[in-house]
């Protein structure tokens, strides 16, 4: 097997070594309870706590105790949406995008299913969100919005101060699945509209089965775990300390990492993709280039299939992924790229390459000289090419 | 991830027989860039009619490349006659089988050698209107070819179905044809009794309208995302705007008639005509 060059931080990372070291403790000698009334236990709790310091810290939040901690960032979101729409007064109108991640659709779908009135926003082939019908639609009565903050499949950021503004002025609520920003662009959501974040370890060099959500003061949510008085009533449940510890740590380092995330990881996708543009004919780059995480390309190639693609560079070592129909098991390609009306050509050969901080130069070679010669020879089996 | 077999794997990795043939014999042609896979199937045959040289082109997945390249192998040195049995339950079987979500790799494989085998013999290009009626819009599918399917995979299910010749996979709303056409292959052919067509007055009219949107209609538009809107109706004249993903779709147009039409004129009236309203 060739080295691995992993391309897919959109989907996981790689655990952070500073990460697993903060963590074994915690799988060894400091296995108590932190509610525990004894010192044995008792004592784990401070690392619970500087861990919701440390999670505050990366994005920004006034006070700790805003932060949740739930098992991944798919809780977060139902939490957010479920739970925030049963805590509302009255059934709020559920505003949401066509692009989000299925940890938001679903829950939306779920609340639509049981009467809430439901608005899906279009975004526009550059994969920008319809601003103006939100305008519309959050002054048609009480919202909950959820947009999220940057596209998991082309890196496209939404201008969630502004989205914000709008629901806010309106007396709404809005949620954000920041999953793919936290610890990729800078936040402080102190200063920002937002009730509710929902963020994940794993998407930050933390191990899976952690993530958090941000719950501004004075927000109502109802609780979908009940049982127990953990983390203020909201998420019942003994903390999993280790992993707690681990995002906590994963943050920090995540917040250490900001500056040569937007710098040298940038600039090496950058060079991904221009190298990929300028090797392979029939290539073209989805969502806008100018407001898009640092860390990610999704490119679309004319006449050729995503999956045969993602499996021919995965025998050559490269880790990245799809948006194909085919790969996903489905018939029907990416609802994101769907949405943005990208080309028939080119909807179903689409490849996301989403990097982090752990990727050098040498991978990007790796993937220009590799990539042309799979594309090269995808095309001379089809049928549409020659 | 996919588990394929190791046969799969390098029959995509090496496929056998890709190109074209100058002059061929027989040309097959099937699937398109919209529907996320297509094959290009030609052969040649020798004296003996039998099939001396075959070379393929695809575009699509792992599978549908496999499929294909073993097609070719199944297929030359044999007669017309021989190849013609060939189904694709014999090409999944070749390849050591595929996962259930791939069938339909296999059967757009048999389809192209049908196609191919139609071209020689008739010198006409084959297409799919020859052998039935399309059921499946999204992926063109027709009903002889969804009869085919289910009886060669004994597909008990619209699931096995869909995994099998993509039929169903897109928007939804030929599910109910489809179940209709699982049932009767099972020779169990619902009886669906159609309620009686009394004359209604114009409020149970619109009543009855709106139910049939919001039962029939709505829900599959919905599995795709999209939605419809009723704006007026004038007689028998159905006012409908089109919401969600099926607004700008490029079959909107079908599915107004084929879906949103069928169905009125099903449970409201054989008179109902829709319009969309932009």
């Amino acid at each position: 097997m060739n080295r691995t060059v992993y391309l897919d931080n959109n989907a996981t990372t790689k655990i952070a070594d500073e990460v697993r070291e903060a963590m074994m403790p915690f799988l060894t000698d400091l296995w108590g309870n932190p509610s525990s009334m004894h010192t044995f236990g008792g004592q784990v709790k401070k690392y619970v706590e500087a861990a919701r310091e440390q999670v505050a810290a990366l994005i920004g939040a006034a006070d700790p105790q805003e932060i949740t901690f739930t098992s991944c960032g798919s809780e977060s979101d139902n939490l957010a949406i479920r739970g925030g729409a049963e805590a509302m007064d009255k059934p709020p109108h559920v505003i949401t995008s066509k692009v989000e991640h299925a940890a938001v659709s679903g829950p939306c779908h779920y609340l639509e299913d049981r009467g809430f009135r439901l608005t899906k926003l279009d975004v526009d082939p550059l994969g920008r969100l319809d601003l103006d019908t939100l305008r519309r639609e959050v002054k048609a009565g009480k919202t909950l919005t959820s947009i999220m903050w940057a596209n998991n499949e082309t890196g496209v950021i939404f201008p969630v101060g502004m989205i914000g503004e709008m629901v806010h002025e309106a007396g709404g609520v809005f949620h954000t699945d920041a999953v793919q920003a936290v610890g990729k662009i800078p936040m402080k959501v102190s200063n920002l509209p937002i009730d509710m974040l929902s963020l994940s370890g794993h998407k930050l060099h933390a191990p899976k089965g952690v993530g958090a959500i941000y719950i501004r003061r004075g927000t109502k949510v109802k609780p979908l775990i009940l049982g127990g008085h953990q983390e203020r009533g909201r998420r019942a449940g003994t903390e999993n300390v280790p992993y707690i510890v681990g995002l906590g740590v994963a943050c920090n380092l995540a917040g250490k990492h900001l500056h040569e995330e937007n710098t040298r990881v940038k600039t090496l996708r950058d060079r991904l993709e221009q190298g990929i543009l300028a090797t392979c004919p029939g290539a073209r780059v989805n969502g806008d280039p100018s407001c898009r995480l640092p860390n990610t390309t999704n490119i679309s190639f004319d006449f050729i299939e995503g999956e045969a693609i993602l499996l021919m560079l995965d025998d050559r070592g490269i880790c990245a992924s799809t948006g194909s129909a085919c790969a996903s098991g489905s018939l029907e390609p990416s609802h994101v790229l769907r949405a943005m009306n990208v080309a028939g050509v080119s909807v179903h050969g689409s490849i996301r390459f989403s990097l982090s901080t752990y990727n050098t130069d040498k991978d990007v070679d790796t993937v220009l000289t590799e990539l042309p010669k799979v594309v090269k020879r995808l095309r001379e089996l089809s049928p549409f090419v020659s | 991830m996919w588990d394929y077999t190791d046969k799969v794997n390098d029959h995509f990795k090496n496929p056998r027989n890709v190109g074209k043939i100058d002059h061929p014999d027989g040309t097959g042609e099937v699937g398109s860039l919209a529907c996320g896979d297509a094959l290009k199937l030609m052969f040649k045959l020798d004296d003996q009619g039998r099939i001396k040289e075959a070379k393929f082109q695809t575009f699509g997945c792992a599978s549908a490349i496999a499929s294909s390249s073993a097609l070719t192998e199944m297929i030359i040195g044999k007669t017309l006659d021989e190849v013609e049995k060939i189904t694709n339950k014999d090409i999944a079987e070749y390849l050591g089988g595929l996962p259930k979500q791939k069938v339909h790799c296999s059967v757009m494989g048999r389809e192209a050698l049908e196609a191919a085998i139609y071209n020689y013999r008739t010198g006409k290009k084959w297409d799919k209107a020859i052998e039935g009626d399309v059921v499946c819009h999204c992926f063109g599918v027709t009903d002889k070819e969804i009869e085919r399917v289910a009886r060669e995979n004994n597909v008990q299910t619209l699931e096995e179905l869909t995994n099998a010749c993509k039929a169903g996979g897109g928007c939804g709303n030929c599910l109910p044809e489809l179940q209709k056409i699982i049932d009767r292959v099972h020779g169990e052919q619902a009886a669906s009794a159609t309620p009686a067509k009394k004359p209604l007055t114009n409020l149970q009219r619109i009543h009855l309208i709106e139910d049939v949107i919001d039962r029939e209609i709505r829900p599959a538009l919905r599995q795709d995302g999209g939605d419809l809107e009723l704006v007026d109706v004038d007689g028998n004249t159905v006012k409908v705007r089109f919401r969600g993903a099926c607004s700008g779709c490029v079959v909107s147009a079908i599915t107004l008639r084929d879906v949103v039409e069928a169905r009125l004129k099903d449970n409201v009236s054989d008179e109902i005509r829709v319009e969309e309203v932009k």
